[in-house]
């Protein structure tokens, strides 16, 4: 959509609208830019303090996608003010709060309005070296691609309005409100070529933003994808959200091998909330990488494919 | 005789749910299960798949016509995935943590010792049921602690983190709490009666 808007043409805007990136990134100085996103939801968990922990961790690792790090935070809520207890309000501002203290940042302000359906996500500003910004638009072939978290919330947020499959949902819930912090910090050390956050298109949908701005087609290993306990049996238990089906639909440049299960294919389409980074770096930066991420404790990461030549953006999953 | 779900005008997942309730209804038979577009008739179509039953459908009139016929052998009632979760966990150790170092004796030690037990503990394959963190030892699961990412790594495995919600307040540190949830002496209780109880 926003593509469609009259391209803003300014040398100090070194991120803007025309490559679907992850948050806008404007050049202050040679040694500063500023990083700013965006992004609110309605609950997808029952916990409100949860849900706002969820939400922040959302917005933050926007930033964190760019390859930098936030700085102050704007909550954005929307309320029925006067029909739920003020408390519930108060949960899931702490529940943002929670997870803005963890990353270090503050917040700043914001502001809330009456709505029947309650509403809350943070504005985030963060900065980056101007030579540091990490974008979706620099992957090159040979490069492998890593993934930081199991995929899956989706379905398993669907599973958790079904009241089925609470394993799973439980570990669903855990992994959404963990901040991509970690992950972001350890990729400074090593030479980064794209990096993007997974979110409501799914793995395959945002590797595609990834490949159509880098020009390049990509080769996923199905069988090598961190997945949530209990998503495939979710996913074959036909506990599939509707964004998982309109990312199939839309995203026809991705392929697959015959033997890849349904299931597998649904969780790759699945949307997820604050998902995990994806990387594209050099095939001996992408292991030195994994090994770090390993050994800071961020033991689903993994290795989930590679770059495979110059092209269009095409996807083969096998 | 068979059963009709008139599933047209639910969302996603209340077509697969109704259809669910009304196969575990049945010991053997046929329900259709009626949707009114693609997405719910795709689910529930999984659903039937997925629980051994066979499943066709007719498209009238813009809605779809699932026809799910159970034979005796299926197992849906007996390997619902709910209950299989529910029993898996059980026998799986309860971890109870009370202070926010390991051992008694020099506190420096018992922090280093904390942090590697936090770190082996995810390096098996075996994982707790659950971890409960009360008294001090809710300093671990707060922003700032030095075993969050060990402890965010076993959460986001399936481990269940409750940190004891008195001792947050106490210790006032509820805000900064960044893994697993609040929760009350009833259910860290409850949590305990679940599994073979460790105690640090």
């Amino acid at each position: 959509m926003l593509c469609q808007l009259t391209p803003q043409n300014d040398p100090r805007l070194l991120v803007g609208l025309g490559t679907s990136d992850d948050a806008g990134v404007y050049k202050l100085n040679d040694t500063t830019a500023l990083i700013q996103t965006v992004d609110f939801f309605t609950p997808i968990v029952d916990d409100p303090y949860l849900f706002g922990q969820i939400a922040a961790a959302n917005s933050l690792s926007d930033v964190y996608a760019m390859g930098g790090v936030p700085l102050t935070a704007m909550n954005i809520v929307g309320f029925p003010i006067g029909v739920l207890d003020k408390e519930v309000l108060l949960a899931i501002l702490q529940g943002g709060q929670s997870k803005v203290n963890e990353a270090g940042a503050l917040i700043v302000g914001g502001h809330t309005i009456d709505d029947p359906e309650p509403k809350y996500g943070l504005s985030v500003t963060g900065t980056v070296h101007p030579d540091k910004v990490l974008t979706n638009a620099g992957a090159k072939p040979g490069d492998r691609l890593i993934l930081t978290k199991p995929l899956g919330t989706g379905i398993l947020a669907t599973a958790a309005r079904a009241e089925m499959f609470p394993g799973g949902v439980c570990a669903a819930m855990a992994s959404m409100a963990m901040l991509n912090r970690l992950a972001a910090e350890t990729a400074t050390a090593f030479s980064v070529h794209a990096c993007t956050d997974i979110t409501g298109f799914g793995l395959l949908g945002h590797l595609y933003e990834m490949t159509s701005a880098s020009q390049v087609q990509a080769e996923i290993d199905s069988q090598a994808l961190p997945l949530l306990p209990e998503a495939l049996a979710a996913a074959a238990y036909g506990l599939v959200p509707v964004g998982a089906y309109t990312n199939r639909a839309y995203l026809k440049q991705v392929t697959f091998a015959a033997n890849v299960p349904e299931a597998l294919r649904d969780v790759a389409f699945d949307p997820q909330t604050s998902g995990g980074l994806l990387y594209s770096l050099a095939e001996q930066e992408a292991e030195k990488l994994l090994a770090s991420l390993w050994a800071a404790g961020l033991k689903q990461s993994a290795i989930i494919g590679k770059i495979s030549e110059e092209g269009t953006g095409g996807i083969y999953v096998y | 005789m068979f059963t009709n779900v008139d599933a047209r005008g639910l969302s996603c997942p209340q077509p697969v749910i109704a259809t669910k309730k009304a196969l575990d209804s049945i010991n053997e038979g046929v329900i259709v299960t009626i949707v009114d577009n693609e997405i719910s008739k795709e689910n529930v179509i999984k659903f039937a798949t997925a629980n051994q039953c066979d499943a066709s459908c007719e498209e009238k009139n813009g809605a779809f016509y699932i026809r799910i016929t159970k034979a005796k052998t299926a197992g849906l009632t007996v390997s619902l995935p709910t209950e299989a979760v529910i029993n898996a966990p059980a026998g799986k150790v309860v971890y109870f943590i009370n202070q926010d170092v390991l051992g008694q004796g020099s506190m420096d030690l018992g922090a280093v010792l904390m942090k590697s037990f936090f770190y082996t503990l995810t390096e098996m394959d075996e994982l707790p049921r659950s971890i409960l963190f009360v008294n001090s030892s809710v300093h671990l699961t707060v922003t700032g602690s030095p075993v969050l990412e060990l402890i965010q790594n076993l959460a986001t495995r399936g481990v269940t983190i409750l940190s004891c919600g008195t001792c947050l307040d106490y210790y006032k540190i509820k805000d900064k709490l960044a893994v697993g949830s609040v929760s009350n002496m009833y259910t860290i209780v409850a949590e305990m009666n679940a599994g073979p109880v460790v105690t640090l």
